[in-house]
């Protein structure tokens, strides 16, 4: 299966291909490129927060900007469109189908992130990602926030029509011999996500006209000086956003499903149960979103609603977790680089999933909330889970993709450097957050464990700046003058797994 | 697929499903008593505004940005908003919730001791946020009265 690229072709002829390997590539190259964009801004944020009083930031205002930009874009414009990526390459092959059930609509799909993304950041909005009124009503200053409304706007329809493509291609177009039991659990993956983002999406996408119309003085929907209700648009906001969370993690569980097997040598120890956990996790994602409002003064009952809807999805993806884990067990486990990615986030994804159902039980969400233990559990999620699967598996496609194999031994102290790093900002910012330091703040006063915290998170982060420069320079030395790949079996493994490598979509 | 027992991931799901009943039969008890509020609570109305704490006692005193309050009393906060959402928090005492324009949210608390702690605003509302600051000063109760 040599996915693209091995023979140069020019550049426009990839970009108004609607093939879907072609589309996948446009899809990676973008959504790595917000990557260190997003990444570049959380290093300035954590090199404000090294030592209370201004560092290198002039003004509040700036500050407030670079943190909304950095999660908006690391999770739109990196997270979702990266697995759009991996979708596109692999999702037509595992069903064994010739391209993408609506290929022009694939293709549009694509071209409406990158100026949605340029109105983000030309905007470069300061009301966080969640912009919730009445601050984003009455306080945040235009036209950057108009921005930010039409750019997500955009990113909106963009995944519906993407949602509706993997659907329809998995349902629709898949070969009549195969079974549903028998696709492979990443297109699985990518079916329930799908079907996820298509019940969750249309409410925000309502949230967000309405917020555009309050802006604009012609309602008064989340306004209280016009009558409306704030928490109105808290509750729309999370209805879509808290399964986003499974939209965003579920195909990174799906990436793992496809490395841990292979780099074990091992069939998954049960494909049935994998499907199960998937389909269970995006039913009780609906469950739980207004565990993110406890603080907005819900009642008692409320609150132990959502409580129980949360506590439900743990099993789930305890589910998952076992499954790895006895995939790996008794397997002759070949610790390259993807496998390192992967099993780090699986380590990762257990503890992130530890600190959630800390902030789920209601006491202990007083403490947590709005805090920087909030930053620290959320990210090892997005970015100890997400994006370590993902990078894991892009070096996993990388030589079918390029036709060519990166430094392995870089790719391994990437990882390590990494991982140290995740470990020190997350891990330590979960502390920070339980002696009490507030998310979301510019400055802080000198109180001594906070700033030893502050610092100890600045250098994790630093840490990481740095492995993804290496990351950077593997990446574009090897897709050029990387040793050509066996693309049989690049990784040395001994055997095909599972799927046909050699499938291969001619152009059309 | 299908031709190994799976058991032992049956039984492990079983566990987790224990645990996740177990933590939230706790915080469903704790948080059931943490809510009931004295009746003999004084109230002190709360307003979050851009960027300052301001304070009402029952007796019609009122404070800027500090909080005064006797040990060993119980007290109600009524907490509003002005303008746009904050979140009133002294973490020492794990008292947290929002200021919300519109609407008037309650927490109680008792102070134990005798001290001064942070008061902070813990939901973002701006370009002073990260400074919209306050005190709360406990103080000796009176001996008498």
């Amino acid at each position: 299966m040599v996915l693209e690229l091995q023979k140069p072709r020019p550049i426009w002829q990839i970009m108004f291909s609607t093939h879907h390997t072609d589309v996948g590539l446009l899809y990676l190259i973008t959504s790595l490129s917000f990557l260190f964009m997003g990444g570049a801004l959380a290093l300035g944020i954590r090199a404000e927060l090294f030592l209370p009083g201004s560092q290198i930031i002039a003004d509040s205002m700036t500050f407030n900007r670079m943190f909304t930009v950095h999660g908006t874009t690391l999770i739109f414009l990196f997270i979702l469109p990266f697995a759009s990526a991996v979708g596109n390459y692999l999702v037509p092959i595992m069903v064994r189908y010739k391209d993408m059930a609506y290929p022009k609509l694939n293709a549009i799909a694509f071209w409406m992130i990158p100026p949605a993304g340029a109105l983000i950041w030309l905007g470069f909005a300061d009301f966080t990602w969640y912009a919730t009124p009445p601050y984003s009503i009455i306080s945040a200053p235009g036209p950057a926030a108009d921005m930010w409304i039409f750019g997500l706007k955009i990113l909106g329809i963009s995944s519906v029509l993407g949602a509706i493509n993997f659907i329809v291609t998995i349902l629709k177009c898949k070969h009549p011999d195969m079974s549903m039991g028998q696709v492979p659990l990443l297109a699985w993956s990518f079916l329930t996500s799908s079907l996820i983002i298509l019940v969750a999406i249309p409410t925000f996408a309502a949230a967000l006209l309405m917020l555009l119309t309050d802006r604009l003085g012609v309602s008064g929907f989340f306004n209280p000086a016009m009558g409306g209700d704030p928490i109105a648009y808290q509750h729309l906001f999370w209805f879509t956003f808290h399964p986003e969370v499974y939209v965003l993690v579920i195909p990174a569980i799906g990436m793992m499903y496809e490395i841990i097997p292979r780099f074990s040598r091992k069939p998954i120890f049960s494909h049935s149960s994998g499907i199960f956990a998937f389909v269970l996790l995006s039913l009780v994602s609906f469950s739980s979103w207004a565990h993110h409002m406890y603080a907005t003064g819900m009642s008692f009952t409320e609150k132990t609603v959502f409580m129980i809807g949360t506590l439900a999805a743990v099993p789930a993806s305890a589910m998952h977790v076992f499954n790895f884990i006895a995939t790996m067990w008794n397997g002759r486990i070949k610790f390259a680089t993807p496998m390192m990615w992967a099993v780090g986030g699986i380590a990762l994804f257990f503890s992130a999933g530890a600190g959630g159902v800390v902030n789920a039980a209601m006491p202990l969400d007083f403490q947590t909330h709005d805090s920087y233990w909030v930053v620290g559990h959320f990210h090892l999620f997005v970015m100890g889970t997400i994006a370590f699967g993902s990078i894991g598996f892009f070096y996993y496609i990388f030589p079918y993709v390029t036709g060519r194999m990166y430094n392995e031994r870089m790719g391994q102290i990437h990882f390590i450097l990494s991982f140290i790093g995740t470990v020190l900002v997350f891990f330590t910012q979960h502390v920070l957050g339980l002696y009490g330091m507030p998310r979301r703040v510019y400055d802080y006063p000198p109180i001594p464990e906070w700033i030893t915290m502050n610092q100890i998170a600045s250098v994790g982060a630093m840490i990481i700046g740095v492995s993804m420069v290496l990351f950077l320079i593997n990446m574009i030395y090897s897709s050029g003058k990387g040793k050509l790949a066996d693309t049989d079996d690049p990784f040395n493994l001994g055997g095909k797994y599972y799927y046909p490598f050699e499938a291969k979509n001619p152009h059309h | 697929m299908g031709h190994h027992s799976n058991w032992p991931e049956w039984v492990y799901v079983g566990v987790v499903i224990a645990l996740m009943v177990w933590v939230g039969s706790e915080a469903w008890n704790a948080e059931r008593l943490v809510e009931h509020i004295p009746a003999d609570a004084e109230v002190i109305k709360v307003t979050g505004q851009q960027w300052f704490w301001s304070f009402e006692h029952e007796d019609g005193t009122k404070e800027i940005g500090e909080l005064h309050v006797k040990v060993g009393k119980a007290y109600k906060f009524e907490i509003t908003s002005k303008d746009v959402n904050h979140s009133f928090n002294i973490h020492d005492y794990v008292v947290l919730l929002d200021a919300i324009p519109g609407r008037v949210n309650t927490v109680w608390f008792a102070p134990m001791e005798v001290g001064e702690h942070d008061i902070q605003c813990r939901e973002y509302c701006g370009l002073i946020h990260y400074n919209m600051r306050g005190k709360l000063i406990v103080e000796e109760a009176e001996p008498s009265s």
